[in-house]
């Protein structure tokens, strides 16, 4: 799949402040990039300069293999881009103002209908399309702003925050236009909610203090939790330490720990070698065993955990 | 892709369309037709001079523009950074200067719509008496020119600030300086303390006088040149200043 977006060691000061401090990227198609980060971290300047909104000090960013900087306009009709917040003028009709992006982007007369059409039924807004967009909902005013961005059916879509504010289904329509035009499009969208990146997104960065502190998959991200991949057994307390014994033999097993016991249960867990998938042997060996247990699951770990993990550990190395 | 000018002018269709979004358009284009009516009639003594031409309405231009052209630009500028949406309009394929043109022609249009609407006192004018329509023409185009200037001034500083409010003061106390270069006060004082040259120069840059050349139909042509190179060069420091400022 070819690379659509490029960045290379974009970096960006303000005053003497360092908002981006090297941070490369490259997004295919096909790719649906979760850009992720602390507030602060550097999320929104980094996508104003891959957009073009922002110069950077030094570094530079390709869409499509066009220099932003050197061919903006021609990089610029390659991209559609929804800013923080969904900025958006308020004393017009959601139909006057995508009309007006589309004659901007190039389109006329019974084009500009057709990609009007599109977008409103894409994004769901045909019920406002009359109204001032300043009298619309948060829901509705940020489907306007993707309705904006996705007018061109661009290559490349770049979004800031596509779901913060909205209520759960809104974020859930959200997600699913973005799963939509996954496939054709290379998309790089910023959150700070992890949860959406599990939903969405094909590949995660981190960054922290404007440098990316990871670059995986979201199972790669959370192969970094410590309990990633254990395996947790509730037992009847008294046959516990039967279960101990049995499991710590186990090859792939390096230790089983006692996480709590109560009211005659006993909750263990047990660590993979190298996380290896260890369910499947662990219940037949327990099976072969005939040790009865009333509980059996794999403990995935959780991308907060991650993110917060690799993000204070960074404050703190830091601070030192 | 569409070209600079069309460009350009679907930016000033849609600058222009939002000034009648508000009631800022209404009150506006009332209170220029009212107070240019009220200078000229009052103030100015229309009936009381006798004479049958418009010199005592297009006077006062210079002074109600002070007031009322830099609240037209204020917002070209400063709404977009306050709002955010300027980085919605900078990351389409515009470029500066097409942004820039265009919603600078939006607001020289409406400013030319609020001249237009005063034409019963030209009606006037030709019921009472015979005057040089000629003469007249030329004022209208070089009040419109000024207030070209006056405009691309206001846009300018507008670009400088977030707060609108900001932006009008600094527009009008800016234009106030260039309307006031020409006068006898402000002449004499230069003259007392500093070379010739420099009150001379500064003479050169006032809108007075060359407003004054363009009504009373003498010398109009370096008068012309003057407001358009202006106009030109405020423009020219508004694409510095949008690049610079756009993401403060």
């Amino acid at each position: 799949m070819p690379v659509l977006v490029e960045a290379e060691r974009l970096e960006k000061s303000f005053g003497p402040i360092v908002a981006v401090d090297g941070i490369s990227l490259s997004v295919k198609k096909g790719e649906v990039l979760g850009f992720l980060g602390p507030n602060g971290a550097g999320k929104s300047t980094t996508m104003k300069m891959i957009t073009g909104f922002l110069e950077p000090d030094r570094g530079r960013t390709r869409i499509c293999g066009l220099d932003v900087e050197e061919s903006p306009k021609e990089a610029k009709a390659k991209l559609g881009y929804l800013p923080e917040g969904a900025p958006l003028y308020g004393e017009m009709t959601p139909r006057a103002f995508l009309t007006f992006v589309a004659e901007v982007r190039g389109y006329r007369g019974a084009d500009v209908k057709s990609r009007l059409a599109l977008a409103v039924e894409r994004t769901g807004l045909g019920s406002v399309l009359e109204q001032r967009i300043e009298t619309l909902s948060k829901g509705f005013k940020r489907r306007v702003g993707i309705a904006q961005a996705i007018l061109h059916d661009p290559p490349v879509l770049v979004m800031d925050e596509p779901t913060d504010g909205l209520d759960p289904n809104q974020k859930h329509h959200v997600r699913e236009l973005i799963r939509e035009m996954a496939t054709e499009k290379a998309i790089i969208v910023s959150t700070h909610i992890l949860e959406e990146v599990e939903a969405v997104c094909t590949r995660a960065v981190i960054i922290n203090k404007g440098r990316i502190v990871a670059d995986g998959t979201a199972e790669d991200l959370m192969r970094r939790v410590p309990y990633h991949g254990a395996v947790a057994i509730r037992v009847a307390s008294e046959r516990a330490r039967a279960v101990i014994s049995v499991l710590e033999q186990h090859e792939e097993v390096t230790r089983v720990e006692t996480v709590s016991e109560a009211a005659g249960r006993t909750h263990l867990r047990a660590i993979p070698v190298d996380g290896k998938a260890i369910a499947t042997g662990v219940a037949s060996l327990l099976r072969d065993k005939a040790l009865a247990v009333d509980e059996l699951f794999v403990e995935r770990g959780r991308l907060d955990d991650v993110f917060r993990d690799i993000t204070t550990s960074e404050q703190d190395s830091n601070h030192a | 892709m569409p070209s600079s000018l069309e460009t350009a002018a679907i930016i000033a269709k849609r600058e222009f369309a939002a000034y009648f979004a508000t009631p800022l358009a209404s009150v506006f284009l009332t209170i220029f037709v009212a107070a240019t009516g009220a200078f000229a009639f009052y103030i100015g003594g229309f009936f009381d001079r006798g004479q049958a031409n418009l010199h005592s309405f297009f006077a006062y231009h210079p002074w109600l523009y002070l007031l009322l052209v830099p609240a037209v630009a204020m917002r070209l500028w400063a709404e977009e950074r306050k709002s955010g949406t300027i980085e919605l309009l900078m990351t389409l394929p515009i470029s500066p200067w097409e942004a820039i043109l265009g919603k600078f022609a939006a607001a020289w249009a409406f400013v030319g719509l609020a001249l237009v609407l005063t034409f019963p006192i030209w009606i006037t004018v030709n019921l009472l008496g015979d005057p040089d329509n000629g003469v007249i023409l030329a004022s209208y185009l070089g009040s419109f020119l000024m207030a070209g200037a006056f405009l691309a001034i206001g846009s300018f500083v507008s670009a400088l600030t977030k707060n609108q409010v900001i932006a009008f003061i600094l527009a009008a106390t800016i234009c106030f300086l260039f309307v006031m270069s020409g006068v006898e006060l402000v002449q004499n004082t230069l003259r007392a303390w500093t070379p010739g040259v420099v009150a001379q120069a500064v003479s050169s840059m006032s809108f007075l006088t060359h407003f004054e050349h363009i009504t009373r139909g003498v010398v109009a042509l370096p008068s012309i040149v003057f407001f358009l190179s202006l106009i030109a060069f405020a423009l020219f420091a508004n694409v510095i200043a949008v690049d610079q400022r756009k993401a403060a």
